[in-house]
């Protein structure tokens, strides 16, 4: 049996055949779409590596099957700037060194992206941490990555105060 | 993973008419999905309940009950206000267990159905009577320092890893399912089933039915006031439970008038006696008074391995858990929710 699924990507319709449900929404990203920005860790749901938006909210793409999810919106780290442009919480993670290797930073990045829009962790430091805790780094750049979503927390805030003024 | 044919209806009639042997109920796949990698469970057939509407909603009752269909996502019950404000201790459950992505996938009914998290369970090459009945059990020689010392059998000796399910257990929620043979509905304490003999049967589900729906009592809401959930685990926050209690009282200025407890992580099913709640009620909220609660509640308790710490551990925590139950619902969600590292009597709402 094949399955034939659309999606949005980054912004980009995108209709894709699967000749096999067992593809993960990670797999379909990096092997058939050439997404390669979103990584694979564990596999498992442990690390966070493998973080994207699917209709604005923060998931594991190696825990959901790609099958499932006909219609939705999917965000990668690859569709998160605006042209040359970083968003807030790439160009916070650059200024606090959120990251040492770099191999978990875009799963870190979709997912303060997420927590932020998610709005109960706020600009607490405690309050990030906790909510950050499903990506883990390897490297142990915590204290950057806190200090990174804590400052675009505020910055992207102070952006629409000022929108609405 | 073994291949598997895909479908998804758009009712739960559908659903049940299409469910034969061999297939599973998919719901955010956190946890089907990561054993059918490693080859523990391999339907042959998904059945994807994502797309049922009336699996959907959260609706608060009159009276002060409420009723949460099987597909609300964990993220989306624990951050309702209506839901929060009325039954704290499952949002601060829900909060402390796995992570803000698995929370987002993660559904009421796949939270209740998860899995044990026994790693011999997880291996398809280890001796395991749940996995594969009468294989044996290679946790009673092995890694066993976090399983059950209570309700545990020669057979098996894991535990139920659920957050959600503690609290759910000590406010008595009752479990709607449906099946072949219709709709029935399964208090929670018959819910998850001790290993006796048969620790292959985990729930009292039958062959095809699927939980539709999870529902608290009028009475659950009388706790709102004083309600806790505490998780002793080996890091602050993205790890399981080593014991976890949810503990609630309803105060009369400083006599208890009823008092609801669980324990979590220590048995293949919430672990409450009502037994022990009763020792409480017309009792001051004191040290004391909590100390013959817990024992009670561990009473049987011992060691299914290396893990006799378990019970002194469980001893305390209930101390500690009701001590912060009787200091008060926090006004807002901890910013490390369940965490044994806040102060007992920080920021409450109403004392
Ligand atoms: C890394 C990691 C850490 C975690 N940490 C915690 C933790 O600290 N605390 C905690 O409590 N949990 C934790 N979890 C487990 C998590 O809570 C569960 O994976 C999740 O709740 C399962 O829900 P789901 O909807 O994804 O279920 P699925 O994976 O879709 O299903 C799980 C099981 O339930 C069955 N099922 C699903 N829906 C229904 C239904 N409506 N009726 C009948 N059967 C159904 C499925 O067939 C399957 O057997 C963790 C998971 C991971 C991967
Ligand atoms: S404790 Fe239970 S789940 Fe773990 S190996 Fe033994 S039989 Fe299997
Ligand atoms: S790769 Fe998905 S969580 Fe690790
Ligand atoms: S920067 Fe190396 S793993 Fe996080």
């Amino acid at each position: 049996m094949s399955y034939s699924i659309s999606l949005t990507v980054n912004g980009a319709q995108r209709r894709v055949q699967l000749d096999d449900p067992r593809v993960t929404l990670l797999d379909l990203l990096r092997e058939r779409l050439d997404l390669t920005g979103t990584k694979k860790g564990c596999d498992r749901g442990q690390c966070g590596a493998c973080t994207v938006l699917v209709d604005g909210r923060r998931i594991n793409s190696c825990l959901a099957l790609a099958v499932t999810l006909d219609g939705a919106d999917i965000s990668t780290i690859e569709g998160l700037a605006d042209g040359d442009t970083l968003h807030p919480v790439q160009a916070a993670f650059i200024e606090h060194d959120g990251f040492q290797c770099g191999y978990c930073t875009p799963g870190q990045i979709m997912s303060a992206v997420g927590l932020i829009s998610e709005g109960h962790a706020g600009d607490d430091p405690e309050r990030v941490r906790e909510g950050m805790s499903g990506n883990l780094c390897r490297c142990a750049a915590y204290h950057g990555i806190t200090e990174a979503v804590v400052d675009a927390t505020r910055r992207m805030a102070e952006t629409t105060e000022r929108k609405s003024a | 993973m073994k291949r598997f044919d895909y479908i998804r209806p758009v009712s739960v009639d559908d659903a049940v008419a299409a469910f034969r042997p061999g297939a599973a109920y998919l719901g955010g796949g956190t946890n089907l999905l990561d054993l059918m990698k490693i080859g523990v469970i391999q339907p042959d057939t998904l059945i994807d309940l994502g797309r049922i509407a009336e699996l959907g909603p959260i609706e608060m009752l009159p009276g002060g009950g409420a009723r949460v269909g099987a597909l609300v996502r964990n993220s989306d019950l624990a951050y309702d206000r209506a839901f929060a404000a009325a039954f704290p201790m499952v949002a601060e459950a829900i909060l402390a267990g796995a992570s803000g992505q698995l929370r987002n996938a993660a559904t009421v009914g796949g939270n209740l159905m998860q899995k044990t998290r026994c790693a011999y369970f997880q291996d398809p090459h280890s001796a395991c009577n749940r996995r594969e009945p009468g294989s044996g059990c290679a946790a009673r020689g092995g890694d066993n320092a976090n399983l059950a010392v209570l309700g545990w059998s020669d057979a098996c000796i894991a535990t139920n890893p659920s957050d959600m399910c503690v609290p759910l257990a000590a406010l008595g929620a009752v479990v709607e399912v449906q099946g072949p043979a219709g709709k029935r509905d399964i208090p929670i304490a018959d819910f998850h089933q001790l290993p006796g003999d048969q620790p292959e049967t985990e729930t009292a589900l039958q062959p095809g039915e699927l939980v539709i729906a999870i529902r608290l009592p009028t009475e659950a809401a009388d706790f709102a006031r004083n309600a806790r959930y505490l998780k002793v685990r080996e890091r602050t926050s993205f790890a399981f439970a080593l014991v976890s209690v949810a503990a609630a009282l309803k105060l009369d200025g400083q006599k208890i008038i009823a008092a609801r407890i669980a324990l979590g992580a220590v048995a293949a099913k919430p672990w409450r006696v009502t037994a022990a709640e009763d020792l409480l009620v017309g009792q001051a909220p004191t040290e004391e008074a909590f100390a013959r609660a817990a024992d009670a509640l561990l009473e049987g308790a011992r060691a299914s391995g290396d893990n006799g710490y378990k019970i002194e551990l469980a001893r305390r925590a209930v101390i500690r858990a009701l001590q912060m139950s009787a200091a008060g619902t926090p006004k807002r969600m901890p910013a490390l929710p369940a965490s044994p590292f806040g102060d007992v009597a920080e920021e409450h709402s109403h004392v």
